[in-house]
């Protein structure tokens, strides 16, 4: 396991503005791109993008990145999990 | 926190699991997102114009500016700075403010239009219509209460910081308090698309 | 080892005295004796509901009560024994107490969170008790609360619901303490495949309170806005799904079955092999399964709702996915078994208990089979043979395994040993009352007999009867094993370090065990199932 007597890395301001820059200018192609229909391509595109907003917060913000292996694989499971319980409920609504 | 030990290594581990069951919880409201969307993907679309885009936008630029002042509080309680810490967190209390500010005026305008959970206008109206401001308001009203408890842990370790119990060698509540804040801004990324933008 | 001070007598944080010593404790030793007797009043309590229940239906018509009492009543139970028994029962209380030991560590991680979760354990248990008493009655909806009636039912239900809620928060909080101590605090020599398999039983369910929890909590909050509020997520004429409301219940409430087994199934692995004198067979596979098990189960909910109306392809995924869960729980019965041939067995209490256990929990598992294939579920299901199944897996399984852990560790706990004799006799009226009780339910369902009815058609008659006697010896053979555990409190006879020669660090301390578990240093053996020095000392 590692150990408690560990040194954090420190995120320094220039980055931290770097990813909240990011942030609004994917905040605005998603609002920009909800005036384009693209047919079923809709909702993908607006989730596609807010999973990459997220993958930011979470590795810069929320400092993921810089975490051990509990940390990483819990996250990785409960995302997982959630997928399993979205998509197998639509084994039953998709094919009624 | 709830632990007495030096060991944050594992308080953060503790914090990071509350935060999974947290996803799970706002989870189960997306499952039925998902569903209903596909079965009233038109009437959803519907409902989402009626949404404020500006206020949605607004929104949302204030939680995410919010969620890098947090974090980088605690880039100045580490390197020791005090003085920025607070200022930091003090904008990010602010924007937590100004969220829950529009979020109210927001409600206030629906509910003024006879838009609530049960109003005449959606009980008559389309039942997929009828779902989306119910789902709107069970959503964004959980996320809201969020935003409130997030503010809370904020100022409590403002107050920390400011008594000098948070410092550079010990800032686990802070810590914890900003994970708490920016899972509350993660949950927004995903509705304010799925509200305000679907199609 | 003579300074060691009883934690019976000593409180931590240290200094507190008096009710203080108990109620404010950080102790996970003290936390567990707490969860103890408030989890053994609602076992007792609804243990008696069941009995009245069964008294019910030894006649044909009205016996007892009528149709709303005895709706009230298979609710009442059926709420107390998931939420209140089954989920907390092995973890809370012997999870508590010997996580931290086996794991070689002082306490859980977060010891005043764990006072939390007691304490929301009993503020959910006192919202229980005032919706009984409270407002329109308790309500009427089974235990599985289904829409659209827990929405439109008089009963008390957004009360009964909180309860749930709250202590669905206890629970998860004790996985979280669970979770955290088991990477942070685990002695630095005991690397994974060194763990104790109760241990590893209990990481794996940690996981599934953790994750599965909150499914549930939701759910619950809709059902109480839907009360409220009336917005109709679940309301067809509005729009709304009331199937959803079977895909979130059972999301959770599978999983939640599993945290009833699993633990179970981790106190058997330590006992087998204890009184085996063998080392348990199979270890990593155990691990594995444990872990497979947890997985696996959340993937399988929808099997409960095969006659809902889902759709076909829904039917045959889950169906398929179901059958996958059955095999690691069989590789553990396999190793149960593999483990005790050719050992020396010493029969005690707790090994007879855990005998059952092997046979009534795998009865469970192969009805359970009947239910998982979608086309002979339909002729039973809602009848009297999944009530049957159920009771296999969950008081046949974990209730068997709760009474073995209760006799393998009674003496760590508090330092005396009971009378075997009054064991054995209850162990043995409670199986062979289980017998009676629910084959007779087994073969009632399979004619078609329904569950949650007061009354039956005039055919039903014997099989009730016997069903009805079986309960009384069971509840018999129960109370009288805990009447005898609760009799050796008197303390005449005083429980040596370790008593039935085991192997993991909590027969190391002595019994009760010191405040701070290890007064010096553990020795972490390099398996933690190796009899060779107990075996060699018997043979001096
Ligand atoms: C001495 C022990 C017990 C007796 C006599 C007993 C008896 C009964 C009876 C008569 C029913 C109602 C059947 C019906 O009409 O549908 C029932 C239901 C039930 N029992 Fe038990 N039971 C016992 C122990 C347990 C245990 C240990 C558990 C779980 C850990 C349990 C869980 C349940 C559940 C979940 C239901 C279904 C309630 C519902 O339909 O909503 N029971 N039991």
């Amino acid at each position: 396991m590692e150990s408690s007597e560990e040194h954090r890395h420190i995120v320094g301001y220039g980055q931290l503005a770097v990813v909240l820059a990011l942030l609004l200018a994917l905040t605005g192609v998603t609002v920009a791109v909800s005036y384009i229909d693209l047919g079923f391509l809709n909702v993908p595109a607006a989730l596609t993008i807010a999973t990459l907003k997220a993958a930011l917060v979470l590795l810069f913000f929320m400092h993921l990145r810089y975490e051990g292996p509990i940390i990483r694989y819990g996250f990785i499971t409960t995302v997982m999990f959630l997928a399993i319980m979205i998509g197998f409920t639509f084994w039953d609504v998709a094919f009624r | 926190m709830m632990a007495s030990t030096s060991d944050t290594t594992g308080i953060r581990i503790g914090m990071w699991i509350f935060l999974y069951s947290e996803i799970i919880l706002f989870g189960g409201l997306f499952v039925l997102y998902a569903v209903y969307l596909y079965e009233y993907s038109e009437l959803f679309a519907q409902g989402g114009k009626e949404l404020n885009r500006i206020i949605g936008s607004l929104n949302t630029v204030v939680l995410l500016a919010s969620s890098c002042t947090v974090a980088a509080s605690i880039t100045a309680i580490q390197r020791g700075k005090k003085g920025q810490a607070m200022a930091c967190l003090a904008v990010s209390i602010f924007c937590g403010l100004v969220f829950v500010v529009n979020k109210y005026f927001e409600w206030g305008a629906k509910i003024h239009h006879d838009i609530y959970p049960n109003s005449a206008t959606l009980q008559d109206g389309e039942p997929g219509l009828n779902i989306f401001f119910g789902l709107y308001y069970v959503i964004t009203g959980l996320h809201g209460l969020h935003v409130i408890i997030g503010m809370v842990l904020l100022t409590t370790s403002l107050v920390l910081v400011h008594r000098g119990r948070i410092t550079a060698s010990r800032y686990a509540v802070l810590e914890n308090s900003g994970l708490y804040w920016h899972l509350v801004d993660l949950i927004w990324i995903f509705v304010f698309p799925l509200f305000y933008l679907v199609l | 080892m003579t300074t060691a001070q009883s934690y019976l007598e000593h409180s931590s944080p240290p200094g507190r005295r008096g009710w203080k010593a108990w109620l404010l404790t950080h102790d996970h030793k003290r936390l567990g004796l707490m969860y103890l007797w408030a989890i053994l009043f609602w076992f007792v309590l609804a243990v008696l509901l069941g009995l009245l229940m069964r008294t019910e239906l030894m006649g044909a018509g009205r016996t007892i009560m009528g149709a709303e009492t005895y709706s009230s009543m298979f609710t009442l139970h059926g709420v107390i024994m998931i939420f209140f028994f089954g989920i907390p029962a092995i973890p809370a209380i012997f999870g508590n107490f010997f996580l931290p030991i086996q794991l070689g560590a002082d306490d859980v991680f977060f010891p005043r969170l764990n006072l939390l979760s007691w304490y929301l354990f009993m503020f959910g248990g006192g919202f229980a008790i005032f919706s009984l008493f409270f407002g329109d009655g308790f309500p009427d909806t089974g235990w599985t609360f289904y829409v659209p009636f827990s929405i439109s039912s008089a009963g008390n239900v957004s009360l009964t619901v909180t309860a749930a809620f709250i202590l669905g928060m206890s629970s998860m909080l004790t996985g979280l303490n669970f979770v955290t101590t088991f990477h942070r605090l685990r002695h630095k020599g005991m690397g994974l495949m060194k763990i104790p398999l109760f241990t590893w039983s209990l990481y794996a369910t940690a996981w599934v309170q953790i994750l599965a929890t909150p499914v549930i909590a939701i759910t619950f909050v809709l059902v109480v806005l839907e009360r409220l509020l009336a917005i109709g997520l679940f309301e067809p004429d509005r729009g709304g799904d009331p199937l959803l409301y079977q895909h979130l219940f059972w999301m959770y409430s599978h999983p939640a079955v599993y945290i009833i087994i699993l633990p179970a199934m981790g106190v058997i692995s330590e006992i087998i092999p204890v009184f085996s004198r063998k080392a348990i067979f199979g270890y990593k596979g155990i691990v594995y399964s444990s872990l497979a098990i947890a997985i696996a189960g959340s993937l399988v909910w929808a099997h409960h709702m095969y006659t809902s109306g889902m759709s076909d392809v829904s039917v045959f995924v889950f169906s398929l996915l179901t059958f996958l869960v059955a095999v690691p729980s069989a590789v553990k019965v396999f190793s149960w078994v593999s483990t005790m041939y050719r050992g020396s067995i010493a029969m005690s209490p707790p090994f007879f208990l855990s005998l059952c256990f092997i046979y009534l929990f795998t009865v469970g598992g192969l009805t359970g089979l009947v239910l998982g294939a979608a086309g002979t579920d339909i002729h039973v299901h809602d009848t009297h043979f999944v009530v049957a199944h159920f009771h296999f897996v969950m008081l046949g399984g974990t209730g068997f395994a709760f009474f073995a852990a209760l006799h393998y560790w009674w003496p760590k706990m508090f330092g005396v040993l009971y009378r075997n004799r009054p064991a054995y006799v209850g162990a043995v009226a409670a199986a062979v009352g289980f017998v009676f009780h629910f084959v007779p339910m087994l073969i009632l369902g399979m004619q078609g007999m329904p569950r949650r009815y007061y009354d039956y058609l005039p055919q039903y008659e014997t099989g009730n009867f016997l069903a009805g006697f079986g309960a009384y010896l069971l509840v018999f053979g129960l109370l009288l094993m805990l009447l005898n555990l609760v009799l050796s409190l008197r303390g005449r006879r005083t429980a040596p370090a370790n008593p039935w020669g085991g192997t993991t660090l909590e027969w190391t301390v002595p019994s009760p065990p010191p405040v701070e578990n290890f007064t010096a240093t553990p020795e972490i053996k390099d398996f933690p199932y190796d009899f060779s020095e107990i075996v060699a000392n018997s043979k001096k």
